[in-house]
């Protein structure tokens, strides 16, 4: 049994527990979304003891060596002394602007200040006043003012809604360090790229299609966007004038269910690349939004022919409750 | 240089833990393909599958691995009671023997890394 030292108060840990799911058993208060260690919104930095290697997964190895560690994946052998993360770490942002960009999703954009680092693609926890964390993927480029995110909105998403309803405007809220290597990196630019989501999915594939036209790419850049119906297609005319510019962009959005007007392919958004592009030997892809489909997607693009370690995906894991 | 003096070992011959990356890939991509055994493969998450196949892999190609037969036992189970039978396992040891080819290996060698995946039988199949 391992005893935690929390800002000076102490939490014993039972059996196998995890130091997130001891703290907040006990009533502590540590920000937290998916449990799994992906949105690495629990991050806390050790002062004392040792953390196993598995809670430090993902992390850059600047953070490791202060100790930090995402307490959800941290089941310690001995005891810890830790503490919430250096307030360096998180950097306050004011929302800017909230838009309709569909009937179930919103833009929103937000100032960070000061600017934070990253990578169109990666991801961002939004933490609000209250602790509420999630994470969300990042549409624009770092030159660009404003970061830019796009939420679904879920009839009874609690951040979701917040940002559709309530959130103003000038209201502020927390953000953590970029992270998720779903992103362009230059290097090989005439190979081909597949960038394939569903829903808000399009977020990231977004931010990476245009950051990888930007630095330059020459090879083909394939985004398909596929929606349950009409309502979930959104930003159509910024990607068709997207293709307008670049001859060597190809957007293709598909919806499940019809009707849907000339333009917009009805089918799933895997039978659509399938007939594409029978062969995918040689590509990069890029996956995003529902777990479901992002896993039934990278198999399928793997069978096609592209290599395991050039599938990069980030599953829109709901928070844990 | 384990090996001085002695014969390499098969892992060094086969070109050791860059073979096995070279190999998983085309590996699993052809297991999956197999209507035979494809079912047993098919988990949701790829990830923990392809770290499972580059396990079998190097021990395959006699490398260093963690696998004992009754880790062995226990991790195949579940598929056993899946029906995991004696031609499901020849038709995986088949798949690996074609991955090697489509590298370029020399059959003897291929039969050398059958051979060592042969030795797993009796525990894969918890017989
Ligand atoms: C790495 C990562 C990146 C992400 N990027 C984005 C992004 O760019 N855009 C985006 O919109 N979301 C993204 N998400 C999902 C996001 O973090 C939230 O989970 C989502 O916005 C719901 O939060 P909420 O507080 O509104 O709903 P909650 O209050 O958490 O959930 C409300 C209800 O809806 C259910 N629910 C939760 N998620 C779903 C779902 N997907 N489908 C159906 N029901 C659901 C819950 O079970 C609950 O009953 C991402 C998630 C991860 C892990
Ligand atoms: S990484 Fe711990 S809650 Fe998401």
């Amino acid at each position: 049994m391992a005893t935690i030292d929390y800002g000076g108060t102490q939490y014993v840990l039972q059996d196998g527990e995890s130091v997130l799911d001891g703290l907040l058993r006990q009533g502590a208060e540590v920000p937290h979304s998916c449990r799994k260690g992906s949105c690495h919104a629990c991050v806390l930095q050790a002062m004392a003891g040792d953390i196993p290697a598995e809670a430090q997964d993902g992390l850059k190895e600047t953070l490791r060596a202060q100790g930090y560690f995402k307490a959800c994946c941290c089941r310690p052998a001995g005891d810890l002394a830790i503490a919430l993360a250096d307030p360096d770490d998180r950097v306050a942002a004011s929302l800017t602007r909230i838009e309709w960009v569909s009937p179930t999703v919103i833009r929103v954009r937000l100032t960070p200040s000061p600017p934070i680092e990253y990578h169109p693609g990666q991801f961002v926890t939004l933490v609000r006043e209250d602790g509420l964390a999630r994470s969300y993927s990042i549409a624009s480029l770092p030159e660009e003012s404003a970061l830019e995110l796009h939420v679904r909105c879920l009839p009874k998403g609690r951040m979701s809604q917040w940002l559709a309803r309530e959130a103003r405007p000038g209201t502020w809220v927390q953000l953590g360090r970029a992270s998720g290597d779903c992103f362009y990196l230059p290097g090989d630019p005439e190979q081909p790229l597949l960038l394939a989501g569903t829903g808000t999915g399009l977020a990231p594939l977004y931010g990476i299609a245009r950051d990888a036209l930007a630095q330059g790419h020459t090879g083909p850049v394939w985004l398909f966007h596929g929606a349950g119906d009409r309502h979930g297609l959104y930003l159509e005319d910024a990607l068709a004038a997207l293709s307008e510019r670049h001859e060597n962009f190809f957007y293709v959005p598909s919806v499940r269910r019809g009707p849907a007007p000339p333009g917009i392919e009805i089918g799933e958004l895997g039978d659509g690349i399938r007939s594409a592009f029978p062969s995918l030997r040689g590509w990069k892809a890029y996956v995003c939004g529902n777990p479901e489909i992002v896993s039934t997607l990278r198999k399928q693009l793997f069978m096609a022919g592209v290599a395991s370690r050039a599938i990069h995906f980030d599953s829109f894991l709901p928070a844990a409750a | 240089m384990a090996n001085v003096g002695t014969e390499t070992s098969l892992y060094d011959q086969l070109g050791g833990s860059a073979a096995v990356d070279a190999a998983v890939d085309i590996f699993y991509r052809k297991v999956l393909a197999d209507g035979r055994i494809s079912r047993f493969f098919d988990d949701v998450d790829m990830d923990a599958q392809i770290a499972k196949q580059k396990a079998f892999l190097t021990m395959a190609f006699g490398g260093p691995n963690q696998y004992t037969g009754t880790d062995m036992r226990s991790a195949h189970k579940p598929l056993v009671a899946k029906g995991l039978n004696g031609g499901h396992f020849d038709a995986v040891v088949e798949q690996l023997g074609q991955t090697l080819s489509e590298l370029g290996v020399k059959p003897a060698l291929i039969a050398k890394v059958a051979a060592v995946a042969a030795t797993t039988r009796q525990d894969v199949l918890n017989a």
